[in-house]
């Protein structure tokens, strides 16, 4: 198998594991791990889980396909995702998503992630962050804005080195 | 005037107060878990014996506490219907899924104060014979994830976790689970089965009743982060000193989550039932009213699956007259008391206590298709009349807000709406996608017809781009 864990992810897998009396309750946790390394989950990684968790690779590879976060490609090294949802839609969320869009020379009507040529960014429109009062709110990576005007956009992506 | 009232948020936005646990520890943290653990066996009149865990429980039932996540049931009678008998281990999962459009509540105590969590996670656990609980966070919350484990980390060190606890025997253990960016695994059965490592496919009740057959098919108590804050409060107020807080069975505090169109969109703990949605929206300690110049449009009141208010809109709510005689009152929607029940009787509910407000700025088709969207993209799939009924609506809708519509349109979205609700899915996310579209249509479907309408209009008058191509060469 190409799938090439690092000891530490060795050692998180066993750490996680161990919160569960049934192995496969840890199989989400893992996917993250992996994909915080790695930054997306291939099927080497899948082989390399449902081992771990003594399951067959499919029952890896449903929740893979299921959950909107895990990703089966490689993404962009900045993951820019701006709140789509009616409270920050209300807010601008639209204009700031055309506004990213236009400035990394993407299409703002293709639905899901989309990457730029240079693997930079992946721009994604998702639905509600659970911060609403500050709309509009967007993350890149683990980093959350609030209240994103697009001049702050802009500083947003300036300081993407 | 309506004021804040700061339970559960006493602390998160004092200056200077961090989430770490000696800061918890000087306001007095952990001590409704000592004063738990050592409640005595209590006599009873009929010679039976109430044990400390018994006693707690009782008492959060003589609290009226009510469920914060959204279907606001007796958390007291909720913890009642834990099978005990099953001589399997009971489970606790707190809810922190938080991904009801428009609530943002929970991310404001995990942030900010977990420990605060925590113990009244304890607390739970400790008073329904939990060994094993989890913290189901959702995956778009990584920050407030690593707040959890960080807080975990020092409640076992402080052996507030872990093995005999304190001294008193009792063992515990935590762990947050996070979820992946899926809505449905806020819907408890969907959770439980995420948890497991598996798609969050809600299970049909009966029989998975969570309380009987829950986590592994074990009997499990889910309940949200902000419910489970409460126990610690009902711990070191008494059950009927908190039930003083709020209203007769609205009792103890909520905390509001506000946005949209007012001045000061943001979270606001109140009472419950002690400030009306006008208070919200107007108050200068509250919302401070519309943007300058704009009128009140619409109110989604209880996150964005509760059924919209129309600005004017008038209800009978019941009241108690001077001799205690039950009358009718009729009541502007902006002068419903913010509790459960005044807006179950305006055929809403407060829900997650999520307040979207909209003016008169807002195309009222848009924003029904913006909420479309989310449920055509969150439906798990699992019952046709969920996953093709939210998709058409939003396709529908898709098609009314893009130049597509048709004058029809209106009555074809109501007929999709009213076909999924009833006993016709596994999980309440069917009527959770169809209440919006069937109150918008029902408040405002003047303004989906006209729209089709002028969409029909257009196009009849329209010719093709070909057409008009080859018209053109034909003038030459
Ligand atoms: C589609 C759907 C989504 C839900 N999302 C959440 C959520 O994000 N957070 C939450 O606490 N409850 C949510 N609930 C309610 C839970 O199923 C459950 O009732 C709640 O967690 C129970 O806790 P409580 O009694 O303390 O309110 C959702 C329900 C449905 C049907
Ligand atoms: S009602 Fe919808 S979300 Fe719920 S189980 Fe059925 S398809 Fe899934
Ligand atoms: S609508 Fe954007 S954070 Fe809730």
């Amino acid at each position: 198998m190409s799938f090439q864990p690092t000891s530490e992810l060795e050692a998180e897998v066993s750490e996680l594991i161990s919160h569960y009396p049934v192995k496969r309750a840890a199989s989400l946790m893992v996917l993250h791990a992996i994909q915080e390394q790695f930054g997306w989950i291939s099927s080497d990684a899948v082989q390399w889980t449902a081992k771990k968790l003594e399951l067959q690779p499919i029952n890896v590879f449903e929740i893979l396909t299921f959950y909107p976060m895990l990703r089966q490609e490689p993404q962009g090294k900045y993951a820019i995702k701006v709140c789509r949802t009616l409270s920050c839609a209300l807010g601008g969320a639209y204009e700031l998503h055309q506004h990213f869009c236009a400035k990394l020379g993407l299409d703002a009507h293709k639905h899901g992630p989309q990457t730029t040529k240079d693997g930079k960014f992946t721009v994604e429109f998702v639905e509600c962050l659970a911060s609403c009062g500050t709309a509009p709110v967007m993350m890149v990576g683990e980093k959350f804005y609030e209240g994103v005007s697009h001049q702050k956009a802009d500083e947003i992506v300036g300081g993407c080195q | 005037m309506a004021q804040e009232y700061k339970l559960i948020l006493k602390h998160a936005d004092a200056p200077g107060y961090t989430p770490d646990i000696e800061c918890y520890l000087r306001q007095g943290g952990y001590d409704a878990l000592k004063k738990a653990l050592a409640i005595q066996p209590k006599d009873l009149a009929d010679g039976k014996k109430l044990s400390g865990p018994e006693q707690i429980r009782e008492d959060v039932k003589v609290s009226g506490l009510r469920g914060r996540g959204g279907a606001g049931f007796s958390c007291g009678l909720k913890w009642s219907f834990v099978d005990r008998k099953s001589g399997k281990p009971i489970y606790l999962i707190c809810n922190a899924d938080e991904s009801e459009p428009g609530t943002f509540k929970d991310r404001q105590i995990i942030h900010k104060d977990p420990h605060q969590l925590i113990e009244g996670m304890i607390i739970s656990c400790f008073a329904n014979d939990v060994k094993l609980a989890y913290i189901y966070i959702r995956g778009e919350m990584p920050e407030g994830a690593k707040i959890l484990n960080q807080a975990l980390k020092e409640a076992r060190a402080k052996n507030f976790l872990g093995k005999n606890i304190l001294g008193t025997g009792y063992d515990l253990e935590m762990h947050v689970h996070r979820g992946a960016g899926a809505y449905i695994c806020g819907e408890e059965t969907g959770l439980i089965e995420s948890l497991e490592g598996k798609r969050p496919y809600p299970r049909i009740k009966p029989p998975y009743f969570p309380a009987i057959l829950g986590l592994w098919m074990c009997p499990t108590i889910v309940n949200n982060v902000e419910t489970l804050c409460n126990v610690k409060h009902i711990v070191t107020m008494g059950g009927a000193e908190f039930a003083k807080l709020g209203t007769p069975n609205n009792t103890g505090t909520r905390i509001v989550s506000l946005s949209g169109h007012v001045k000061r969109p943001g979270y606001y703990e109140i009472e419950v039932g002690k400030a009306t949605l006008r208070e919200l929206l107007y108050d200068k300690n509250f919302g401070g009213g519309l943007r300058d110049g704009r009128q009140l449009k619409a109110i989604i009141p209880g996150g964005s699956s509760s059924k919209v208010l129309k600005a004017g809109e008038k209800f009978k709510l019941k009241k108690k007259d001077a001799e205690g005689k039950e009358i009718l009152v009729e009541t502007d929607m902006l002068d419903l008391p913010y509790d459960f029940d005044s807006l179950a009787q305006a055929g809403t509910m407060s829900g997650s206590s999520a307040i979207i407000v909209m003016d008169d700025s807002v195309d009222i088709v848009k924003a029904l298709a913006n909420l479309s969207e989310f449920y055509a993209h969150e439906s798990c799939g699992q019952c046709t009349p969920c996953r093709e009924g939210s998709l058409w609506m939003n396709k529908t809708l898709q098609r009314l807000t893009h130049g597509e519509g048709r004058a029809s349109d209106a009555d074809y979205l109501g007929k999709i709406a009213d076909n999924i609700p009833g006993g016709r899915t596994i999980c309440a996310f069917g009527e959770a996608c169809s209440w919006p579209v069937q109150s918008f249509l029902a408040k405002f479907k003047d303004e989906f017809v006209a729209k089709g309408a002028a969409d029909e209009d257009r196009r009849a008058k329209e010719v093709s781009a070909p057409e008009q191509k080859q018209l053109e060469a034909a003038h030459h």
